[in-house]
């Protein structure tokens, strides 16, 4: 077996799972690196986090009810959103709290779907794939649904975009400049569960944290301002995809076994590579300083 | 004078290739009265660090009753500068008062009966049996100031460090804290040492004043160190003190507005104008 | 019966882990360590898959990967993003995690188990080992309450006074990890989480006493915990379920108290106070 001696392992290019992966996972790379750089300067890591493992609920409910698991991320991703706001997660004081109590009972719904939809339903593996998701999985009949809600969050980024900064860096002087502060924050999160709907159904649902934060973090380490590092970000969140998905397609011919390592694997793997680099380049930037 | 409560012996302190502290010199002796003024920036909290033993000095040295410290915090007391609880602590003042009395120690409290008592006698020095079973959190800013005061009170310390206790509170709550801290430095003959960047507050109970600028000190009292000479010396050009009805007010010279340390005291300056 | 046979295993252990997880919870919402507390469970889940992939018992990888995580979030959170990097050591175990899993094709049915919990197939033999693993957490919390407290509380003060706030974090998360690899083979990463936080957070809102709300919270725990291998054992669905929910249920029926306690409260204080 000529174990991973080639880069792209034939039929790379014509095979039509591929084509589909490069182009969900460049959208999606693409809006959560813009809505991640705002994650992160917002200190709600644990909010995007939780959005993705609640995301889990939905896929279970959608599968449970023969939906396509995009429809099942974005509705539960948005009902949960608007159940943080209600619990108190704009405060930054016990936001964790709110964030901790809806995520618990989200899980819990999960798990009796998940029951549920192996003991009714068909049973076919879907815990592992919507937890780790499968991005070769995914019916390029999605692909027009992923451009719209890309755009869609992209778009609300954009419009949002002074304002949202001003009350990031400062809610007091935002709310004296007459910025509706709630309001924001409560579209921010709206716009967060849409963009943590689209990594779950890339890299799944407990994983899609790292696209996330990952890329953004590495890039807010590298600079300050918001506009490059969402530039930053997206080149790493689109490197990390690509390459992920180019040896995910390569280790079919590895070890162990012949089915393939997972593919969010790879690209979390980078993503967390990625970051770990940045770390060093800053080092060396401050040093030379 | 008898043994310093507190020595501060040429003290440098260096942080990221700025020299933050530069030779400061002072002593306090036991139940003294004093003040540590400097603006923002002046080095106040570093010195406060340093005396607590969470900062390296890089050059110099702070003695504790004439000897090097034994181990970190024994026999000060100290009042942190910014503090915001969380009104969902569920934790009462009385709490945190005791928590002073033997935090240190590992585990179980075996002297309930002792610390009760401790308690009450240090709720009652701050006047703040009024409000010691409402939940920290949600006490007032003064309020939390008294709570924090009788937490570092229990613990019988010799030296009483607050830093900038009087920021963010409004005149009348400012008055009152430092007549409370003068009565507790009579007394309970503790050392008390404040960082406040007013110095007009403080004038008339303290009984010696450190004036912290660009790192350096002049320490006296307050006749010896408020006069243009001094502080000009300190801040390395002309600075003018000028009385206005029993109140200071320290600016920069005539032509010499251009520096920074003129702003630096327009903090007094409004403060007159009101 | 609900009560007999290999169910008394579940009833005991459950009620250990229910003990553990309202005592850690106090200090995690004390300390608003939802966060740390969500990460380390879940990321061992990472050393439950490897172990049982190398054949090595699931609590010595989760114990491992716990212990690992905590010591990864404290020390590279000393500066910087605390949140993003607890997340990104998050998804780094969560993905070798799926890894191993891919590994080990017949996993499927252990994932879910390890990550919601399977406190009805409770062996005898877990009994032993879980109730000594939670007497050693209590005794650590014991001896480390009252510095943990000031820390938690006033870190600055805590550091004055010779408490290191670094050395309590890191105790802290030492102890969650230790709770974690007690707890995660009963009722699952996913979910003693949610023991942690709901039934503190719950007990916080009726008691402004330390010691009271501890005891409440371990209280709540212990409800939480029958109510939901009650309700398990009559509607055979997962148990994962009825913690999740009755934890939240627990939380927001402490918002409710506290809110009409604050309304009842003010209507008195409202009056103008005769000094």
């Amino acid at each position: 077996m000529s174990a991973g001696l080639f880069v792209f392992a034939p039929g790379f290019f014509d095979n039509e799972a591929v084509h589909v992966a490069l182009a969900v996972g460049t959208a999606v790379a693409i809006v959560t690196a813009v809505v991640g750089v705002f994650t992160v300067m917002r200190g709600q890591s644990f909010a995007g986090e939780s959005l993705g493992d609640i995301g889990t609920t939905g896929g279970a409910a959608a599968s449970l009810l023969g939906v396509g698991p995009l429809a099942g991320f974005v509705a539960i991703d948005v009902l949960a959103a608007a159940a943080m706001e209600l619990v108190g997660v704009q405060r930054v004081r016990g936001r964790d709290l709110a964030t901790g109590v809806v995520l618990g009972a989200a899980i819990g719904l999960a798990a009796l779907f998940l029951y549920l939809d192996t003991t009714q339903g068909s049973g076919n593996g879907s815990t592992v794939t919507i937890l780790f998701g499968s991005i070769f999985a995914i019916s390029s009949a999605t692909i027009p649904a992923v451009v719209a809600l890309a755009a869609l969050s992209v778009a609300l980024i954009a419009i949002l975009y002074r304002p949202l900064l001003l009350a990031t860096v400062s809610p007091e002087i935002a709310a004296a400049r007459g910025i509706p502060v709630r309001l924001v924050g409560a579209l921010y999160l709206l716009t967060l569960a849409l963009a943590t709907a689209l990594a779950a159904i890339t890299i799944g649902t407990i994983l899609s944290t790292a696209l996330l934060i990952g890329p953004a973090a590495a890039a807010l380490r590298l600079t300050t301002r918001p506009l490059r590092a969402m530039l930053v970000a997206t080149a790493i969140g689109i490197a990390a995809v690509w390459v992920g998905v180019v040896l995910a397609y390569d280790s079919y011919h590895w070890p162990p076994q012949e089915h393939g390592w997972p593919v969010s694997f790879f690209v979390v793997a980078l993503i967390f590579l990625g970051y770990l680099a940045s770390g060093l380049v800053k080092w060396r930037q401050e040093r030379e300083a | 004078m008898s043994e310093a409560v507190l020595t501060v012996e040429g003290l440098g302190v260096r942080i990221a290739g700025r020299q933050v502290l530069d030779g400061v010199d002072f002593a306090i002796a036991p139940g003294e009265f004093t003040g540590l003024i400097g603006s923002n920036g002046a080095g106040k909290t570093t010195l406060f660090r340093a005396i607590l033993g969470l900062q390296r000095p890089t050059s110099g040295r702070v003695l504790l009753g004439g000897r090097p410290r034994s181990r970190r915090g024994a026999g000060i007391g100290y009042v942190p500068q910014k503090f915001l609880l969380d009104p969902d602590l569920p934790l009462r003042g009385r709490d945190l008062v005791a928590l002073g009395f033997d935090a240190g120690r590992l585990g179980p409290s075996t002297r309930l009966r002792r610390r009760r008592a401790a308690v009450e006698e240090a709720l009652a020095a701050v006047d703040a049996e009024a409000f010691a079973d409402t939940r920290v959190g949600r006490l007032s800013g003064g309020e939390q100031q008294r709570i924090l005061i009788a937490h570092a009170l229990i613990s019988r310390p010799r030296l009483l460090l607050a830093d900038e206790p009087l920021a963010n509170l409004d005149l009348r709550s400012a008055q009152e804290v430092v007549s409370l801290l003068a009565r507790v430095c009579r007394e309970q003959g503790v050392a008390v040492l404040i960082s406040a960047h007013e110095i007009n507050p403080l004038l008339p109970v303290m009984d010696r004043i450190v004036y912290l600028a660009h790192g350096r000190a002049a320490s006296g009292t307050s006749e010896e160190v408020i006069r243009a000479d001094v502080l000009s010396r300190l801040y390395g050009h002309h600075v003018d003190v000028i009385d206005v009805h029993g109140r200071v007010l320290i600016v920069a010279g005539a032509g010499d507005d251009a520096d920074l340390a003129g702003c630096e005291e327009t903090v007094e300056h409004t403060e007159v104008i009101q | 019966m609900m009560f007999e046979g290999f169910m008394v295993n579940a009833w005991e252990v459950a009620s250990i882990v229910a003990v553990v997880a309202g005592v850690v919870g106090f200090f995690t919402v004390l300390r608003g360590a939802a966060f740390a507390a969500h990460s380390i469970p879940n990321g061992s889940f990472a050393g439950a898959a490897g172990a049982s992939l190398v054949g090595l018992g699931t609590l010595f990888g989760l114990g491992v990967f716990a212990f690992a995580g905590a010591l990864g979030i404290g020390l590279l959170g000393r500066r910087g993003r605390h949140d993003a990097v607890t997340a990104l050591m998050l998804v780094m175990m969560l993905a070798l995690g799926a890894l191993f899993v891919s590994f080990s094709s017949e996993y499927a049915p252990e994932v879910y188990s390890l990550l919601f919990g399977e406190v009805l197939g409770i062996s005898a033999n877990a009994v032993l080992p879980t109730l000594l693993l939670g007497i050693l957490c209590l005794l650590v919390v014991a001896i480390l309450y009252r510095p943990l407290m000031l820390s938690s509380a006033l870190p600055e003060v805590g550091e004055a006074r010779g408490i290191s706030a670094f050395a309590m974090e890191l105790a802290f998360l030492g102890v969650l990890a230790l709770a974690t690899t007690m707890t995660v083979p009963v009722v699952g990463t996913l979910l003693i989480f949610s023991l942690m936080i709901g039934a503190p957070a719950a007990a916080r809102s009726f008691t402004d006493r330390p010691a009271v709300a501890m005891a409440l919270s371990v209280a709540f725990a212990l409800a939480i915990v029958w109510f939901a291998i009650a309700a398990s054992y009559e509607t055979n669905w997962p148990v994962g379920f009825f913690v999740g929910t009755a934890s939240a249920a627990a939380f927001v029926l402490g918002r409710v108290w506290a809110y009409a306690r604050a309304r009842m409260g003010r209507r008195p204080s409202a009056r103008p106070s005769p000094s």
